[in-house]
């Protein structure tokens, strides 16, 4: 079961308190909502997730195994992987290259197999270059593998983004803000596009803003504000929850 | 079009007049007094050229021309056409072939600057894993050129190792030195990291210089036995030191062509793939798997590598080694050439080689104004083609040349 748990997660930076007593749960065939107004800490909870920040205190385990004092590059490679809210792709490479950097946890040769040509190492290039490619046919970016991500409009970036973390073969994926700036119809594409991940058998935890596609697709909703988490649940709960209101429209005045 | 044209010859006087001001400190202030004459003949010379040169240069954007260029543009576009339907390894073979028969239509001097040529290349393109593929730049590469170079003369002289023998030997005490320089950069970047690679290439040479009792200091280490190898003289074999220029030049074509397949293979690979990740964005690379500190140590190491085979080589050839051949200016001028080249491409990097050592023994006669030439020559460069002379290519055609 690729549970992915955070338990009472905290973190400070200095005086500043990012997240106090975050826990929450994403299951396995889970689509899962982090949502928030703007510096609520959604992007941090990412963070802690993937290792980028340590917590102050509190756990996340994934599979029941603790993440602390794991390096990012290990994180991934249990099956955790994420996109970024300002799209940080590798400009200078191809979009196909860029995917295939994301097979690099997969994959074992090492410099002497590679100076050597040895057989292993093409069996292992070619089956690099397939699943990569698969993984663009998936976004729907075939035609665009040899182009320098650089070149690529800003929407194809948003799903090269996507492309790039499932060629690392995730079981749960983190999308930050995959709808931001969009326009409507790419966003109805999106969904459709979450939802064919979810059929693979990937858990999704997604930060988003556009409620329509929160709303639309996830099955389980987290609110944060300053850090605190003020409700979870349905999205159907979710609406009507006072505190969620209030937190987004601000007090009613008396 | 008016305004344009008199914006250019206003830029034009402006270019002149600032060179003028360069030029005459250099020629015109002597110990008896100063002098205008000499400088003023020079910069006249280059003020009449360059007046005609633009003059032709606006001739030709008026479309004067038009009778040769349009010819020659259909004469270029047929070469073109036939150069792309050449195969790669036709032209890679026609190279290899021209390399090999070199010295026979050639002479000793050709040869000397031929090895010097193949010696850089080696270092531009070790050079090049660590600054033009991972992104780090490193101002003290040449330290590994004098591990490995010392590395051979002290096995040499002390134990009478082999040449064979210390290639990998010296290799080996390069990628060390490169994993000790690496280790503590690890977590540096930019600005950081270039100056404290430019510290360890100096502390390697003062090191070499004032360890008096293992490398005998300034005075250099003496009598480093050539390359030797077995030769069947017709009774038995019989072990023979390869001296002369033209074996020497075949030893080091081959540590050459070595060094070209291994980084060709290394670029592309996950390693080199990942090399280009943590270059263009760290965090982004290590969270998309990729460990990036081991793989900047490995690309430290690996450079170093590559820099203490074209030492070894170094040592063997000149028989001799000091601690004079490892300093900064020769780190500088690997640097360059890997910038001037194209960083991250193969044979943009053989080009920068060439250029930068090749041209300056071509022209001689102007050896005093070298490092002004090579200045206006980068600067120029980084004006007009800041991705260098043959930039690297990337996998799978981009939409632009697909066209």
């Amino acid at each position: 079961m690729a549970t992915l748990e955070l338990s009472e997660i905290s973190v400070r930076f200095g005086g500043l308190q990012a997240l106090t007593d975050v826990s929450f749960c994403v299951r396995e065939g889970d689509i899962v909502g982090l949502i928030g107004p703007n510096g609520a800490g959604k992007t941090t909870v990412f963070n802690v997730i993937t290792g980028v920040y340590q917590t102050s205190a509190g756990q996340v385990r994934y599979d029941g195994t603790p993440l602390r004092a794991l390096r990012p590059h290990k994180i991934l490679a249990l099956g955790v992987a994420r996109t970024f809210q300002n799209i940080r792709l590798f400009q200078n490479m191809t979009a196909l290259e860029n995917v295939m950097v994301a097979q690099h946890c997969r994959t074992r040769v090492g410099v002497l197999g590679a100076v050597l040509r040895l057989p292993s190492q093409k069996r292992e290039e070619e089956r690099i270059r397939q699943r990569s490619l698969e993984a663009l046919e998936f976004m729907d970016l075939g035609e665009f593998a040899g182009e320098l991500a650089s070149n690529m409009a800003y929407g194809l970036q948003r799903r090269l983004e996507i492309a790039r973390a499932l060629a690392t073969e995730p079981k749960t994926i983190l999308l930050d803000e995959p709808a931001a700036g969009l326009n409507p119809a790419e966003s109805r594409d999106l969904m459709h596009t979450i939802g064919r991940i979810s059929e693979l058998g990937i858990n999704i935890l997604m930060v988003e803003h556009d409620m329509k596609v929160v709303m639309g697709i996830c099955r389980h909703i987290v609110v944060l504000d300053h850090g605190v988490m003020i409700a979870e649940g349905k999205p159907e709960e979710i609406q009507r929850d006072p505190r969620v209101i209030e937190a987004y429209l601000g007090n009613e005045l008396n | 079009m008016t305004i344009r044209v008199s914006k250019l010859w206003f830029g034009y006087a402006l270019a002149m007049a600032w060179f003028y001001v360069l030029l005459w400190p250099l020629l015109g202030i002597k110990a008896d007094g100063l002098e205008f004459g000499a400088s003023f003949a020079i910069w006249s010379k280059v003020a009449v050229a360059s007046a005609i040169l633009l003059g032709l240069y606006q001739l030709k954007k008026v479309g004067a021309f038009g009778f040769v260029e349009r010819p020659a543009k259909v004469v270029g576009k047929a070469a073109g056409a036939v150069a792309a339907r050449v195969p790669t390894w036709v032209a890679l073979a026609l190279v290899a072939a021209v390399a090999v028969a070199f010295p026979f239509f050639t002479e000793r001097y050709a040869h000397d600057v031929a090895i010097s040529v193949l010696v850089y290349i080696i270092l531009g393109l070790g050079l090049n894993v660590v600054v033009g593929l991972a992104g780090l730049l490193d101002l003290g590469y040449i330290a590994f050129f004098g591990v490995g170079a010392y590395t051979y003369a002290l096995l040499s002289v002390h134990f009478g190792l082999s040449f064979w023998l210390c290639l990998p030997i010296a290799g080996g005490f390069a990628a060390i030195a490169g994993c000790i320089i690496g280790y503590p950069t690890l977590r540096m970047r930019g600005d950081y990291l270039a100056i404290v690679t430019l510290g360890f290439g100096e502390i390697v040479r003062i090191v070499i210089n004032n360890w008096m009792s293992l490398t005998n200091g300034p005075n250099g280490i003496l009598g480093i036995k050539a390359p030797g190898i077995y030769w069947w003289n017709g009774k038995g074999f019989e072990h023979m030191l390869l001296n002369s220029l033209e074996q020497l030049y075949y030893i080091i074509l081959a540590l050459a062509v070595f060094t070209i397949v291994a980084v060709y293979r290394l670029n592309h690979s996950r390693i080199g793939r990942a090399f280009e990740a943590v270059r263009e964005d760290q965090t982004a690379a290590e969270l998309m798997g990729v460990d990036t500190l081991r793989i900047k140590l490995l690309a430290y190491a690996l450079g170093a590598v590559f820099g203490g085979l074209a030492g070894t080589f170094f040592a063997a050839r000149m028989k001799f080694v000091s601690p004079e051949s490892f300093t900064f200016i020769e780190s500088a001028m690997v640097l360059s050439m890997v910038v001037l080249g194209g960083m991250g491409s193969i044979p943009g990097v053989i080009l920068g080689a060439v250029t930068l050592i090749a041209l300056p023994e071509v022209f001689r006669g102007f050896e005093l104004y070298r490092m002004f030439v090579f200045g206006g020559v980068m600067a120029g460069m980084m004006i007009f083609r800041p991705k260098g002379l043959w930039p690297a290519k990337r996998m799978g055609a981009r939409s632009e040349e697909r066209e």
